[in-house]
C-alpha cells in the first residue's frame, strides 16, 4: 500500500493550483491528482494555419465535442446552455478568456439586500487579502478606479483600447452609460518570467506566447518548486471514508489505467462545479448512501451557469477582429437590482472586439446573413474584420431543480459514471437576458452596426460552473462551512465553483481562486485543531 | 456508403459541386471558387473527425438529387441546395463548414481579404492604444459601489 500523504487534492485548475500554491508553505506532504496532462504550448492552435478550424475539434471548448481520453462525457441534453471546461494542468483556465472581474461586496448579501436566494456566510472583506495575492500570482492587468466596481490594484497597465473599445466607448458615452476598461488576466507587459500578449487573438482556445495566465503557468511551477507533487494522467473514480466516517483517501485510475488506493489524511475537492458533485455522488457508501457529505440532500443542487444573452452586430469602420484579446470593456450600468426593470439582481457585461475569418464565415452562414452563391463574396467583406458585440453575463439564482446527477448509462472511458444536467432558465434571468439584449441593440446600433444577430442563452456558454455544494452555516441547508470544509466529513474540503452561494453578475474565477486562497488560510491557520 | 476516412467518387464530386455552390469564384474579388482543387485537397486531407458526418451530408444531399449534382439545371440545383440546408442538420453544418474553414485560410482568398499567409503566433499583431480621454464622462458622472450590509 502506498504511503499516506498529508493533503491529497483532486484536481489541478484554477482553485486546485491555488490550494497547493498556498499550503505548500506547511511543508507537508501535499499530493494533487490531476486526469489530465501537462500542456505544451507549441502545439497550441495559434501556431498553425489551420488555427480556427481547430477550435471545431480538438481543441472545442465542449468535452463532448473535444472527445480527448482526458475528458469526460456529460449527458446536458436537459439544458440549453451545454457544458464547456478544460481537463488538464491548468483545468478550464487553459482555455478561459481571462475576463477578471470580481464579485462585488453586495453579492455576498443578496438576501438582506433584495430578499432572494441566501447570503453568504462570508463577506467580501473576508476575501479583499486573497483577492489581491490571486492578481499578484496570477498576473492581472487593468486600470485602477472604476467608479462602480470594487477597487483594485492590477500590477500590469490594461490592454489597448484598440478599434472596437474605441466604438464602443464612444457610443456607451453617448448613451450616458457606464464602462471601464476589464481587468484581465492577459499580461500586458512582461510578467515574472511569462512574455506580454502579442495579440495573438486566440486566447480562448490556449495562449502560445503564455500571457494569458492559465495556472499551468502561474501556480503550478511556483507549487512543485516548493515540494507539491502532481502525479497527471490519474483520475479519481471515488473517495473513500474509514470506520469513523472521515476521509481515508481516494481511488484513482493510473496513467495506465490502474486502479491505485491513495490514503490521504486531508483530502480537498477541486474538480469544479461539474467535476466535484459528479465524485461526491460517486463515493456513495453503505455510511454514506446519497453520496459522500451529501446529508443535506444539496450535493448536485442549484447548479448556476450564468445564462449568457449575447447580441452582436457590423459597423462600417473596421474593427479588431481577431488581432486582440476578445475581452476588452466591461459595464456594470446593469449590475444592481432595480425592480422596475422587471427581475431583481443584474448583469454584468463584457463587450466582445470581434472574429476570426473562418470563425465569421462559418457563424454568419449559419445565421443566414452570409449568402450562398455570387453575393456570398460581397456579403463576407462588409461583415468580415467589422463585427462588435455585447454579452450580458446573467446572475442566475440558485433553484434546486438546476442540478448535476450521475447518469446512469453514459460512462467515461474508466466507466465511472459520466455527469448530468438538468437546468432550465428561470423566468427571472429569462427578464434579465430580454433586458440586456434590448439594452445591447441600443449599444450597437448608436455604434452604427447593422446586420445585428442574437445568441441568447450562448448555446456553449456553460463556462461557469456554481453552487453544486453550497457553503452555509447550517448542515441542512448547505453542504461546505464558511470556511470550506464539508459539514458531514470533517478532513473533507471543497475549493472550486461549487461553494458558491449565489453567482453574481460577473466571470467567477477571480472570486474561486480568492475562495481556495481563503480556504487555505483558514487551514493554515486550524492545522493543530483541523478536525475538530 | 464510404469508408469510416475517406469519401467515394461520387461524394468527392458531390463534394466539389456544392462547395462551388456555397462559394463560386469571382473575377471581380479575385478568388477562386471553394471547388478550386488546392482547398478542395486540402478539405480531403484534413476532413479527419468530420468525415463521417460530411458523408451523411453528402448521402443525404445525393438523395434530394437523385442524380449527380453537377447534372441537375441551375434552378433545381438552386432548390435542392436551399431544402439540404434547412432539412440537413448537424451533417449539412459540418458541410459547410469545412467547405468555410478550408476555403478562408487559402493562400488566394486570404490575399483577397489584405490578410497575411500565417499563423498567428509568433508574429501576433499591433493594437492601437487608443484615446484614454474616452473614460473622462464615465470619470465624471462617477457612481458608487452598492453597499452591502
Ligand atoms: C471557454 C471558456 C471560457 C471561460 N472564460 C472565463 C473568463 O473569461 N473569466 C472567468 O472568470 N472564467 C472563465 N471561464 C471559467 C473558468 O475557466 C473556470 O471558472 C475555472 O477554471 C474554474 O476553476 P475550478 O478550479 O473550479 O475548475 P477547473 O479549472 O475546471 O479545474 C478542475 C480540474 O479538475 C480535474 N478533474 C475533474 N475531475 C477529476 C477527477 N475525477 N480526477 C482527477 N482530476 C479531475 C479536471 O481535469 C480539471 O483540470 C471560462 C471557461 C471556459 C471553458
Ligand atoms: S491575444 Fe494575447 S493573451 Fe490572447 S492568445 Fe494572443 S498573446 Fe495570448
Amino acid at each position: 500500500m502506498k504511503d499516506p500523504v498529508d493533503v491529497l487534492i483532486i484536481g489541478a485548475g484554477a482553485s486546485g493550483a491555488a490550494v497547493a500554491w498556498s499550503l505548500a508553505e506547511t511543508k507537508m506532504h501535499i499530493l494533487c491528482l490531476e486526469q489530465g496532462g501537462w500542456m505544451n504550448p507549441a502545439e497550441y492552435p495559434s501556431t498553425g494555419r489551420d488555427w480556427e478550424a481547430k477550435f471545431y475539434g480538438e481543441w472545442s471548448s465542449s468535452p463532448n465535442v473535444r472527445g480527448r481520453p482526458e475528458d469526460y462525457p456529460i449527458n446536458d441534453d436537459n439544458s440549453p446552455i451545454k457544458v464547456v471546461n478544460y481537463n488538464a494542468v491548468g483545468g478550464s483556465t487553459v482555455m478561459y478568456t481571462a475576463h477578471w472581474p470580481r464579485l462585488h461586496p453586495s453579492d455576498f448579501k443578496v438576501k438582506t439586500l433584495d430578499g432572494v436566494a441566501d447570503d453568504w456566510p462570508i463577506d467580501y472583506d473576508a476575501l479583499t487579502p486573497f483577492f489581491e495575492e490571486n492578481d499578484r500570482m496570477m498576473g492581472t492587468s487593468g486600470l485602477s478606479g472604476d467608479p462602480v466596481s470594487p477597487l483594485t490594484h492590477p500590477p500590469m497597465p490594461q490592454q489597448p483600447l484598440g478599434l472596437s473599445g474605441a466604438i464602443l466607448g464612444k457610443a456607451m458615452n453617448k448613451l450616458g452609460w457606464h464602462w471601464w476598461p476589464s481587468d484581465t488576466t492577459v499580461a500586458t507587459m512582461d510578467y515574472e518570467g511569462r512574455a506580454r500578449c502579442i495579440n495573438l487573438g486566440h486566447c480562448t482556445p490556449a495562449c502560445a506566447q503564455g500571457a494569458k495566465s492559465s495556472t499551468d503557468i502561474t501556480y503550478w511551477p511556483h507549487a512543485v518548486r516548493a515540494g507539491v507533487e502532481l502525479r497527471t494522467h490519474c483520475r479519481v473514480r471515488e473517495i473513500t471514508t474509514d470506520e469513523n466516517g472521515m476521509a481515508s483517501g481516494v481511488v484513482y485510475y493510473d496513467k495506465d489505467g490502474i486502479e491505485q488506493f491513495q490514503p490521504a489524511h486531508v483530502v480537498i475537492i477541486a474538480c469544479n462545479g461539474v467535476g466535484t458533485p459528479r465524485l461526491l455522488l460517486n463515493s456513495a457508501s453503505a455510511r454514506f448512501p446519497n453520496g459522500l457529505a451529501n446529508s443535506s440532500g444539496l450535493v448536485g443542487k442549484n447548479l448556476m451557469f450564468h445564462p449568457y444573452a449575447q447580441i452582436y452586430g457590423y459597423v462600417k469602420e473596421p474593427t479588431d477582429s481577431n488581432r486582440a484579446p476578445p475581452t476588452c470593456l466591461w459595464s456594470k450600468e446593469w449590475y444592481d437590482t432595480d425592480l422596475s426593470r422587471g427581475f431583481v439582481r443584474g448583469y454584468g457585461v463584457q463587450f466582445v472586439r470581434g472574429a476570426g475569418p473562418v470563425f465569421e464565415a462559418v457563424v454568419s452562414e449559419q445565421k443566414g446573413i452570409l449568402p450562398w452563391g455570387e453575393d456570398h463574396h460581397r456579403v463576407f467583406r462588409k461583415l468580415n474584420g467589422h463585427r462588435l458585440g455585447f454579452s450580458a453575463i446573467c446572475e442566475d439564482l440558485p433553484e434546486e431543480h438546476n442540478c448535476v446527477t450521475l447518469d446512469p448509462v453514459l460512462k467515461d472511458n474508466h466507466g465511472i459514471p459520466a455527469p448530468k444536467i438538468n437546468y432550465t432558465i428561470s423566468e427571472n434571468s429569462q427578464k434579465m437576458m430580454d433586458h440586456a439584449l434590448a439594452r445591447g441593440r441600443e449599444v450597437l446600433e448608436t455604434a452604427g452596426a447593422t446586420d445585428i444577430c442574437i445568441n441568447s442563452p450562448i448555446p456553449w456558454g456553460g463556462w461557469h460552473l456554481l453552487g453544486t455544494a453550497r457553503m452555509g452555516t447550517d448542515p441542512k441547508r448547505s453542504v461546505v462551512n464558511e470556511w470550506g470544509r464539508t459539514h458531514d466529513v470533517k478532513n473533507l474540503f471543497i475549493v472550486d465553483g461549487s461553494v458558491f452561494v449565489t453567482s453574481g453578475g460577473v466571470n467567477p474565477t477571480s472570486t474561486i481562486q480568492a475562495i481556495a486562497l481563503y480556504v487555505a488560510d483558514q487551514m493554515k491557520q486550524r492545522l493543530a485543531n483541523l478536525f475538530d | 456508403m464510404s469508408a469510416d476516412n475517406q469519401l467515394t467518387r461520387t461524394q468527392r464530386d458531390d463534394l466539389r459541386t456544392v462547395a462551388a455552390m456555397i462559394v463560386p469564384a469571382s473575377d471581380e474579388y479575385k478568388v477562386p471558387g471553394a471547388d478550386d482543387p488546392a482547398i478542395q485537397a486540402d478539405m480531403l486531407a484534413t476532413l479527419g473527425r468530420d468525415t463521417k458526418l460530411v458523408a451523411a451530408a453528402l448521402d443525404h444531399l445525393a438523395r434530394l438529387a437523385g442524380q449527380p449534382l453537377a447534372e441537375l439545371d441551375a434552378a433545381k440545383r438552386d432548390a435542392v441546395a436551399q431544402e439540404f440546408r434547412s432539412s440537413g442538420g448537424t451533417a449539412a453544418a459540418t458541410l459547410v463548414r469545412v467547405v468555410l474553414q478550408c476555403y478562408y485560410r487559402d493562400d488566394q482568398v486570404l490575399r483577397s481579404l489584405g490578410l497575411e499567409l500565417r499563423a498567428p503566433f509568433p508574429k501576433g499583431y499591433v493594437l492601437p492604444d487608443g484615446d484614454w480621454s474616452l473614460l473622462d464622462p464615465v470619470r465624471a458622472r462617477g457612481g458608487a459601489l452598492r453597499r452591502a450590509p
